[in-house]
């Protein structure tokens, strides 16, 4: 193996600086009252405001209505990328099931017009998306936040890669041993994807975590609010003479930041143990 | 337990294909039958059928007395070993086993029996806690066969379950299969394009070639009367050579090279003359044998020591085939020595020149 140079950490640590850089700054500031940044800007030392600055944006409600805080839009958040990310995961294993394992007139045709809608994202049809969802009474509910966004062009494609590299064999065998097409997707197909799954949600969940455009169409009363849509909130406060909270943005984006790291933490131990041990 | 009878079963696939034409075979309760051919024959073909993975077109397949046609792989009473195990990667050895007999609704303890059981059999007790990956190919293959043997099922279908094992490990479980077979008793149609294989394990060998049945028989009456010259060249290792011949007066003259000394007795104009490499014998150059029922002088090319015995490689003066000579292993010919060589009037075959059949 070729020896490792000092260039090569210089290399390495100018990639950890990039990608470290902001997010450190970005705490580093939540740690100080707002005068402070707003008179010198972004701030390159600890503070001495850090649990003051969190306990305020978790626990303070905000808005007009005063009743949404940071735990709340933290839960609404959670509701809305787990449930993005669980909803896509189940309808495109479904479809990819239907596609790959049942001989339907059509079948890729359906694939290819499924796949087709990868080109069109969310916000060439957020109108007529809205419109439906509208019109169907599901303006400000977790429903309306959610299902509009779950079938996955992406999610589909993915588990029917997956599933046509599963040996018929395998399909073949469950038969043989009395396993009809709903148990040998539940006891075979499931269990054998749970790589694809960790992989899909992670990416799901930051997808659906981050979301921005869709939240604020949909939801208008602001118990649904989520965390992306509260960071703005905050900064939208420049009335007379009044100064943005940047601190307590900050430390909104930072709690906001954590729970797509933790998810992808986690899945991503899964998600490589499973690579490694990868063998169908 | 169970006899299974084909009766012209045909498999047609879309685009005309016709993989399978009219293959009709009863086989006895208990019997271990080996279907045998290149590939593309059909063999597998027809096993899936039996099987209920593939539609039959025509025909009618029976599994003791009921035509099964129509009827779900799981509800047949079969079993199955594939060739690359089909193992559910993410079930330890214990579930893998006990799989189908939780499909089936089998009670607990049941199933704990005959997973323990079988174990037992296939000496893969203390794996049952491990998952397949975590096991070599000779123990996957074991695990194959014990969820076979779990069902208890009337038949046992294997397809090539020997051809991903390293060749010292084929021998041994070839010998297991054969034990574990005769020992339950359980009639089983094992596919195989290995004609050792075939040879080895039958009690019925039939052999297959593009969908059709060249002939069914016991190993050694195939390999002794071979029906046609397909099966002629396809059971036996090294195959018997095939000699060309037309009608020379009351002799036969070799297509494109010299007379031989062989009766004419058939009375057609074309020929194929078999010999097994094993019953040619060498012997004095120049000397005569009247009674023998053919005689060849050949030059040798090569000589090819396997160990055991040797094998000549060894062509006619004026062209033709190569032909195969078996010879003790401490003969020492030089290539483009002569040699003279006979067989006995029994040991030739003679088939027909047109379409192959045994006359």
């Amino acid at each position: 193996m070729k020896r490792i140079k000092f260039s090569d950490h210089v290399i390495l640590l100018a990639g950890v600086f990039f990608m470290v850089a902001p997010v450190a700054l970005a705490f580093l500031t939540s740690t100080h009252d707002a005068v402070t940044i707003y008179k010198s800007g972004m701030q390159f030392t600890f503070g001495d405001q850090f649990l003051q600055n969190y306990e305020t944006v978790l626990t303070r409600a905000g808005g007009f209505t005063k009743e949404v805080d940071g735990l709340v839009m933290l839960k609404n958040s959670l509701i809305l990328g787990l449930g993005f990310a669980i909803g896509k995961i189940i309808i495109s294993m479904l479809a990819a099931y239907a596609i790959v394992y049942f001989r339907f007139p059509f079948a890729s045709l359906c694939f290819w017009v499924i796949f087709c809608t990868l080109l069109l994202p969310l916000e060439v049809r957020i109108l007529p998306s809205y419109e439906i969802v509208q019109g169907l009474g599901m303006v400000n509910t977790y429903s309306g936040l959610i299902v509009p966004l779950i079938a996955s062009a992406t999610g589909t494609f993915f588990f029917r890669q997956f599933f046509l590299s599963v040996p018929d064999e395998l399909l073949e065998a469950a038969r043989i041993d009395g396993a009809g097409p709903w148990k040998f997707f539940i006891d075979i197909l499931v269990p054998l994807s749970k790589t694809m799954i960790a992989a899909i949600f992670i990416i799901m969940f930051v997808y659906g975590w981050n979301q921005y455009l869709w939240p604020t169409l949909i939801t208008t009363e602001e118990s649904l609010f989520t965390l992306v849509r509260g960071i703005k909130q905050i900064m939208q406060v420049w009335i007379g003479a009044q100064i943005p909270d940047f601190n307590e943005a900050m430390a909104l984006a930072i709690l906001a930041m954590l729970p797509p790291v933790v998810i992808v933490v986690i899945f991503q131990s899964w998600f490589i143990k499973g690579l490694v041990e990868s063998d169908k | 337990m169970a006899t299974i009878t084909l009766d012209s079963v045909r498999k047609v696939y879309a685009g005309n294909v016709e993989a399978v034409k009219g293959v009709s075979i009863d086989i006895q309760d208990g019997e271990f039958i080996v279907l045998v051919g290149p590939s593309g024959c059909g063999k597998s073909t027809l096993l899936r059928m039996v099987a209920g993975l593939e539609d039959i077109t025509t025909g009618e397949v029976k599994i003791g007395e009921r035509v099964v046609n129509n009827v779900d792989p799981a509800d047949r009473d079969i079993a199955m070993v594939f060739q690359n195990y089909a193992l559910y990667p993410h079930m330890s050895v214990y579930n893998n086993l006990a799989y189908g007999l939780k499909n089936r609704g089998m009670a607990k303890g049941e199933i704990d029996r005959r997973v323990k059981e079988a174990a037992r059999i296939l000496e893969i007790g203390e794996y049952l806690d491990r998952k397949p990956r975590a096991l070599s190919g000779g123990q996957r293959q074991r695990v194959a066969m014990g969820r076979a043997i779990v069902r208890e099922p009337a038949a046992f279908l294997f397809d090539e379950p020997l051809s991903n094992l390293d060749a010292k490990l084929r021998v041994q479980m070839r010998v297991e299969i054969k034990r574990l077979q005769k020992s339950l008793g359980t009639t089983s149609v094992y596919v195989t394009h290995d004609q050792l294989e075939a040879m080895t394990l039958a009690d019925r060998l039939v052999v297959l070639n593009k969908g059709n049945i060249e002939q069914i028989g016991a190993p050694i009456e195939v390999y002794d009367r071979p029906a046609s010259t397909f099966v002629a060249s396809f059971i036996g290792s090294p195959a018997m050579n095939l000699l060309p011949v037309s009608a020379n007066g009351s002799g036969l003259q070799l297509e494109g090279g010299e007379g031989l000394s062989g009766p004419n007795t058939y009375g057609r104009d074309k020929y194929t003359v078999g010999i097994r490499p094993e019953h040619l014998r060498v012997v004095d150059a120049g000397s005569s044998h009247p009674d023998a029922g053919l005689s060849l002088d050949l030059v040798v090319n090569v000589l090819e020591p396997v160990g055991a015995e040797s094998f000549v490689y060894a062509s006619f003066a004026k062209g033709g085939p190569e032909m195969v000579i078996r010879v003790s292993n401490h003969a020492r010919y030089q290539p483009g020595e002569k040699l003279q060589l006979i067989a006995d009037a029994q040991d030739v075959h003679f088939f027909d020149g047109g379409n192959g059949k045994r006359i």
